[in-house]
């Protein structure tokens, strides 16, 4: 691996990234194996730093960790008691001076997990920045168009929503970049940051014509908060421009793959029927992601690629 | 740096005199009689005279910056007008202006007051800016008939952006009867939202919340337009955007009274900058594009933008190590300020020495209203002797603020100060 840390996909190799899901394949036959529990992390210990709130991110991480035999322990603070007390700084290097092989954080402030290796000597894995970076989620999120396709190079694929917001885009972005991929942005214009076609993709404001392009969605959560700042007038209006409704699907009558990273609001970015359709691979992702993590957290600390373990 | 009193007879030797005000360069020494002005030319030494050899060295007017935050009162943890005062010497800088965003802020005739006084004790003149608005809320405008009587040489609410056009046109119309410059912080408070840096392709990149060039460029133009309305002063400060160049340059066909700053920062830093997230970068307004940088060095190289300002922004380490969010605005730039401009707009775009200094010395008194001819014979000497070509590499040890949030840090530099005279002493660096 180029890098000792994974603070984003910006710049990191392809031939890495292709390491991380060709690995994750071999750690999810182990998942599903009656014992699902590998020894290739004994003694290590992991410190899971959440700095903000995540269900879904912090459980595959402890999941994933456990399924390798680590030690781990857990922080959770909001930031607001972080802004009154001690520093971060000082927050992070008492929990380093505990003796730790790696440190996953999920941190509000784009920028911070790259700040967080200079204050401490672990393995620092990005888990969500803000609006910055979600490298393990796009990291999984392509291991299963690969699962499912057989090859990323090529493949044409639409992020749909709100990209302004999402650190899931801005990571998938660089990675199926990286990785060959076309990718179109969709979603209303005050959601798509305005330099976005800098990142080397298309932008589109009609989702029929991308659906039509598209080999697969990647679809966003819509969140409410949007609303009360003016971005958007109203669910209605967003449903009627960008859902990715059963109406919109059936009328396109194509073979889609639909993703969606959740937590998913059914009924306003994509209808209920969507996702629990053939075409959505969504709690494929989800166990994708143990094996993702699996992987990066051996890759990182020390494993050898798949191809030289067999 | 090595403070001390100037002798009776003080000589400098050798050197190179650049008058920015008579534009004239010449060899000669300079001598000082009980801290004054007594002859430029070839002198010969009186007796009990102390030399200063200034062999390939140039000797200045000190510089004057229109624009630093000294902290005091209510902020002395980061600054205080004594070690703001040993930064500007290090600097070359004998007269500063200090903003009046202060704890609390400087807007009563009396609070004034508490600045002149406490700036006689400093090695450095320091003239107190007072607020437009009182407590800089944005409202009602402050005494300022009363507070220029006390030495208040300008009004700003630096920090806050004065949002109501209406309090902004009665500023500037109640100024216009003392004909003193009013100084806006102009950045849209509403575009700016939580913007922390400038909204481009790299912010993009980062992740980070951003305003656009126009944030600053609305307010500079609703400023500019409503000055000359009320024939008043307006100076603008820290121009950072190419649309603001514009309006600036437009608006000074219709008015005498505008002039703007820009400050060592915006003229050496892209927003590429940025990449390593280093909060000592985080300013306001932010430092912006490659375009708008060279929009800058072109501005400030044809006279649009008057003056060259360090906007010097004390902040702790511990508040500088805070993630970019919560990390406060500004950085402090008194020591760097010559190399680093002397650098972009000499060595690296062709500008005449003799124009940056005027940059940095007769443009800013003039808008401030001061003497600006300050090697006439007779005069207080003021001086700043420097080395124009040497090339070094600024670090820690270069900082005599008591903070220490400079991005300049490591950054090669061109051009050294290496004595600074002022109120009867010399401040010799290195």
């Amino acid at each position: 691996m180029k890098h000792i840390h994974l603070l984003g996909l910006k710049d990191y190799p392809g031939e890495d990234i292709q390491t991380i899901i060709d690995t994750a394949y071999k750690f999810k036959e182990i998942l599903n194996r009656p014992i699902k529990k590998v020894p290739s992390l004994k003694g290590k210990t992991i410190v899971n730093l959440f700095f903000e709130n995540s269900t879904r991110t912090r459980i595959s991480f402890e999941l994933a960790q456990k399924r390798l035999s680590a030690d781990t322990v857990n922080f959770s603070a909001s930031t607001s008691s972080l802004k009154k007390g001690e520093s971060f700084k000082d927050t992070v290097q008492n929990i380093e001076s505990m003796k730790i092989d790696a440190a996953v954080m999920r941190h509000p402030t784009p920028g911070s997990p790259l700040q967080l290796t200079n204050y401490i000597d672990a393995v620092v894995i990005n888990a969500g920045d803000g609006t910055h970076e979600h490298p393990t989620q796009a990291i999984l999120d392509m291991m299963s168009l690969h699962e499912k396709f057989g090859y990323l190079k090529g493949l044409k694929i639409a992020i749909i929503g709100d990209i302004m917001h999402s650190r899931v885009a801005l990571s998938n972005i660089y990675g199926l970049k990286t990785m060959g991929a076309e990718v179109t942005l969709c979603g209303p214009s005050t959601l798509i940051p305005k330099y976005a076609e800098d990142l080397g993709v298309k932008i589109s404001y009609n989702v029929d014509e991308v659906i039509e392009w598209a080999d697969a969605l990647n679809v966003l959560r819509i969140q409410r908060e949007r609303m009360q700042g003016g971005l958007l007038p109203s669910v209605r209006e967003y449903r009627d421009l960008f859902g990715i409704t059963n109406e919109r699907m059936l009328k396109h009558k194509k073979e889609i793959v639909v993703m969606h990273p959740g937590p998913v609001n059914r009924g306003v970015e994509i209808d209920s029927s969507v996702v629990d359709s053939d075409q959505a691979i969504i709690l494929d992702q989800v166990l994708n992601g143990v094996a993702s993590r699996m992987s990066i957290l051996y890759l990182l600390l020390g494993g050898k690629p798949a191809e030289e373990s067999d | 740096m090595n403070i001390s009193k100037l002798k009776k007879n003080q000589i400098l030797i050798n050197g190179t005199v650049l008058d920015p005000f008579n534009e004239t360069e010449k060899k000669a020494d300079v001598h000082i009689e009980n801290g004054k002005i007594k002859q430029i030319g070839k002198i010969s030494a009186p007796k009990n005279s102390e030399v200063v050899e200034c062999d390939n060295l140039m000797i200045t007017h000190g510089f004057f910056d229109a624009h630093v935050h000294f902290r005091e009162p209510g902020g002395e943890d980061k600054e205080d007008l004594n070690s703001g005062s040993l930064a500007a010497l290090a600097g070359g800088f004998t007269g500063v202006c200090a903003m009046p965003n202060t704890d609390p802020p400087i807007d009563t005739p009396e609070l004034t007051r508490y600045i002149i006084n406490r700036s006689e004790e400093c090695p450095i003149n320091i003239f107190p800016i007072g607020a437009v608005t009182k407590s800089q809320k944005g409202k009602e405008i402050t005494e300022m008939g009363a507070m220029i009587n006390e030495g208040a040489i300008a009004f700003s609410d630096d920090g806050v952006p004065i949002g109501d056009a209406k309090v902004m046109q009665n500023a500037l119309d109640y100024s216009s009867m003392f004909d003193i410059p009013i100084i806006n912080h102009a950045e849209d408070e509403c575009l700016k939202c939580d913007g922390v840096m400038h909204m481009g392709k790299v912010s993009t990149n980062l992740g980070l919340p951003s305003s656009p060039g126009i944030t600053e460029s609305s307010m500079v133009h609703r400023d500019l337009e409503i000055a000359v309305h009320a024939g008043a002063r307006l100076h603008v400060p820290h121009v950072s955007s190419f649309r603001s160049v514009e309006h600036i340059k437009a608006l000074k066909k219709k008015s005498e009274k505008i002039s703007a700053e820009v400050t060592a920062h915006h003229l050496f830093f892209t927003d590429e900058d940025l990449v390593s997230y280093n909060t000592n970068l985080k300013v306001a307004p932010p430092i912006r594009s490659k375009k708008d940088k060279k929009a800058l060095i072109e501005a400030v190289k044809s006279g649009t933008i008057d003056c060259i300002a360090t906007d010097h922004a004390p902040h702790t380490i511990e508040e500088k190590e805070g993630t970019f969010d919560i990390a406060p605005f500004g950085m402090i730039g008194l020591e760097s300020c010559f190399g680093a401009v002397n650098k972009i707009l000499v060595h690296d775009n062709k500008m005449d020495l003799i124009s940056l200094i005027k940059r940095l010395t007769v443009n800013p008194r003039k808008v401030m209203k001061m003497d600006q001819d300050l090697f006439k014979l007779g005069s207080n000497a003021e001086i700043a002797i420097f080395d124009p070509d040497l090339e070094w590499s600024f670090s820690s040890e270069n900082i005599f603020s008591k903070s220490h949030n400079s991005p300049f840090i490591n950054q090669r530099l061109k051009g050294r100060v290496k004595a600074t005279i002022v109120k009867g002493h010399i401040a010799r660096l290195d």
